[in-house]
């Protein structure tokens, strides 16, 4: 068994296992309680411990980074101690392509977090009644979720791909496309109904990506918290004569909204940061570029470590603060809900 | 949980509220009853096909998968496991190596999946029964640290790990998976433990148990499930993650775990697809039998547990 704890203590633990407790006149209630905060922290040191080695000082670390003029060749001669200067911030901002990676970022962000809760709300809803083998067909709604995601980006690259990619052969044999499409290396911008939007078709396939992988998670949520509705209300609005879209709207969907609005804040962080997917379906490449995978390419290929922590912590700011706007908007309107 | 409620209800008296309303509710109703299987039908296709195709590309041979891209089974006499053979063997014998990815994507999993736990049980625990000074602040700042991207502590973890000549190691990726991990693990854990009654372990105390005692004898076994599923769970991330291994590991062939060897492999023209595709199968599945293995256990775990409270 794996659970005990750190060793010393489970040894301690396991001796007086049998004996019959002696009632120790000591244990007044103050002891007790004093008692108490000595093993809260003697439990909580480890996890402490490694957190703060390995997460918060390394987000220390890297404001410290992002002053310095650090590169992967100098990076043994640097201490915390260095030359600061505004250098990196003010090269990163200007730099050519960055404001592009945080407009798709951005895009990227909104579009992947939409199409995922869609679909996690329109699968909520069509296995919202019992069926036979709903079980079965809830687990399966949840496989691209928890597959690995290097094996999926694997996967849709090849169903993807122009020369024998599935997708391509049906979409020219049976679809009558004149040409394979290039999903996730053309640049060409879509133009739905005439209408230049700049966005790549590339870009396009990576946020379909995005919500078929997320939308199990939001599928979720909601269903957990459409379970907990009464059965009495809609039951009301039905003798009522509310139709079913009129019994969503009006019943089911404000039950919802905060369920929704914790999965949007939550989803668009991790879809802001995502660095994996884009990483290993484009490479960055064709208008895909978002601001984790130039930092990645600002660390390894450029070898600019100082550049590198500057983007990232803007990247980290101007999450911090879309955040904070949304929950005060949101915070205030599920008041008035 | 919901019952059938609506679908096959008897009485309408829907019907009162005149005729364009009892019109529009039957369009709705026949309209949902095509709708709701026709979605569940959709999102069966997407969320299974792809796993299919990779299971059939993998055991289709190259120049078959080139001549007639669109077949959706293989063909008489064309299933061929050799692929999985060619993955898996060392590079020494011609092969991937794929075998010694797949020990260190288990070392390093089950090795997160150890430490996590021996580190963020009693924290969990401490977090939710025992009071002590900082106890709010410490979650707070366990589900703050989430809030940073990830690529935001790789870069000191790579220049740290660099620095101390670890970043190769099997040993430096864990301990940062353990990190990467155990907020979530605590939180996960906590939400547990407060919904263990205090009333039992109270009974122990009085019986004479020390604080200690009283967590090893009566609330670790009462929270077994939700430790064996928080270990599952934390086995899918470090299993599944990427994004360190490939900053931490690249340089060192012998090291890749599976994810990044096939993403590494994934690239060159020389690995024919198909086999990469065995390789992609064997990342899958440990990850899906686990998932459907838990799927059903867990829900027998959790209802046992709420027997014995």
């Amino acid at each position: 068994m794996t659970t005990g704890g750190p060793t010393g203590q489970a040894a301690t633990l396991e001796a007086p296992e049998r004996v019959p407790p002696g009632r120790r006149p000591r244990r007044a209630a103050s002891t007790r309680v004093k008692q108490d905060r000595r093993t809260g922290y003697l439990l909580i040191t480890p996890t402490f411990v490694i957190v703060f080695a390995m997460v918060v000082l390394p987000i220390l670390w890297t404001i410290s980074l992002a002053f310095q003029q650090v590169r992967l060749l100098n990076l043994r001669t640097t201490g915390v101690i260095g030359d600061y200067s505004l250098d990196n911030f003010t090269n990163v901002l200007t730099s050519p392509g960055f404001v592009d990676a945080l407009v798709t970022t951005l895009i990227y962000s909104v579009g992947g977090t939409a199409c995922a809760i869609g679909l996690g709300l329109a699968a909520a809803l069509a296995l919202r009644r019992p069926f036979r083998g709903r079980g079965l067909v809830r687990a399966c709604m949840l496989v691209p979720y928890v597959a690995p995601v290097v094996a999926a980006t694997f996967v849709w690259t090849t169903m993807l791909n122009p020369q024998f990619g599935i997708v391509n052969h049906y979409g020219t044999t049976l679809l009558g496309w004149d040409d394979p499409i290039a999903f996730l290396s053309s640049s060409k911008s879509i133009a739905p109904f005439g209408v230049d939007l700049h966005i790549s078709q590339s870009l396009v396939t990576v946020v379909l990506f995005e919500a078929w992988r997320s939308f199990p998670f939001a599928f979720l949520f909601i269903t957990a918290r459409m379970q907990a509705i009464p059965d009495s209300l809609e039951e009301a609005a039905t003798v009522d004569g509310a139709t079913p879209t009129q019994r969503f709207r009006h019943i089911i969907l404000p039950q919802l909204l905060p369920t929704i609005a914790v999965l949007t804040v939550l989803r668009f962080i991790w879809t802001f940061n995502n660095f994996d997917d884009i990483y290993l379906l484009t490479g960055g490449g064709a208008g895909t570029q978002v601001v984790a995978v130039r930092v990645f390419d600002y660390l390894i290929n450029r070898g600019d470590i100082g550049a590198a922590a500057a983007q990232a912590l803007v990247l980290a700011a101007i999450l911090g603060v879309l955040v904070t706007i949304y929950l005060r908007l949101f915070g205030r309107r599920e008041d008035v809900a | 949980m919901s019952t059938a409620t609506s679908t096959t209800r008897p009485e309408r008296p829907v019907a009162e509220a005149g005729p364009s309303g009892w019109h529009r509710d039957r369009v709705e109703r026949r309209l949902f009853s095509v709708v709701r299987p026709l979605t569940i039908a959709f999102l069966l296709l997407i969320c299974l096909f792809p796993f299919y195709y990779m299971l059939l590309l993998s055991f289709r041979p190259l120049d078959a998968v080139l001549q007639d891209p669109g077949a959706l089974w293989p063909s008489g006499g064309e299933v061929d496991p050799g692929t999985y053979g060619d993955v898996l063997r060392s590079t020494d014998d011609g092969g991937q190596g794929f075998l010694t990815f797949l020990r260190n994507s288990f070392v390093v999993a089950i090795g997160t999946v150890v430490l996590t736990l021996l580190v963020s049980v009693p924290g969990a625990y401490a977090v939710s029964r025992l009071d002590f000074f900082g106890r709010r602040q410490i979650g707070a700042l366990f589900l703050g640290v989430y809030f940073f991207p990830a690529i935001l502590l790789a870069i000191p973890l790579f220049v740290f790990f660099t620095r101390i000549e670890q970043r190769g190691t099997l040993t430096g990726l864990l301990v940062v998976y353990v990190a990467q991990v155990a907020a979530v693990s605590i939180y996960m854990l906590r939400n547990y433990f407060d919904t263990i009654p205090a009333s039992i372990e109270e009974a122990a105390e009085i019986d004479g148990c020390t604080r200690l005692q009283t967590m090893w004898h009566v609330s670790l076994p009462l929270a077994m499930p939700a430790i064996a599923s928080n270990a599952l769970f934390i086995f899918m991330i470090a299993w599944n993650e990427f994004l360190f291994a490939l900053l931490f590991l690249v340089e060192k062939r012998d090291n890749w775990t599976v994810s990044l060897g096939l993403s590494q492999l994934a690239g060159s023209i020389e690995v024919p697809t198909t086999v990469l595709m065995a390789g992609s199968v064997i990342l899958t599945v440990p990850i899906i039998v686990l998932f459907f293995l838990s799927e059903r256990w867990l829900a027998g775990g959790l209802t046992a547990g709420a027997e014995k409270g």
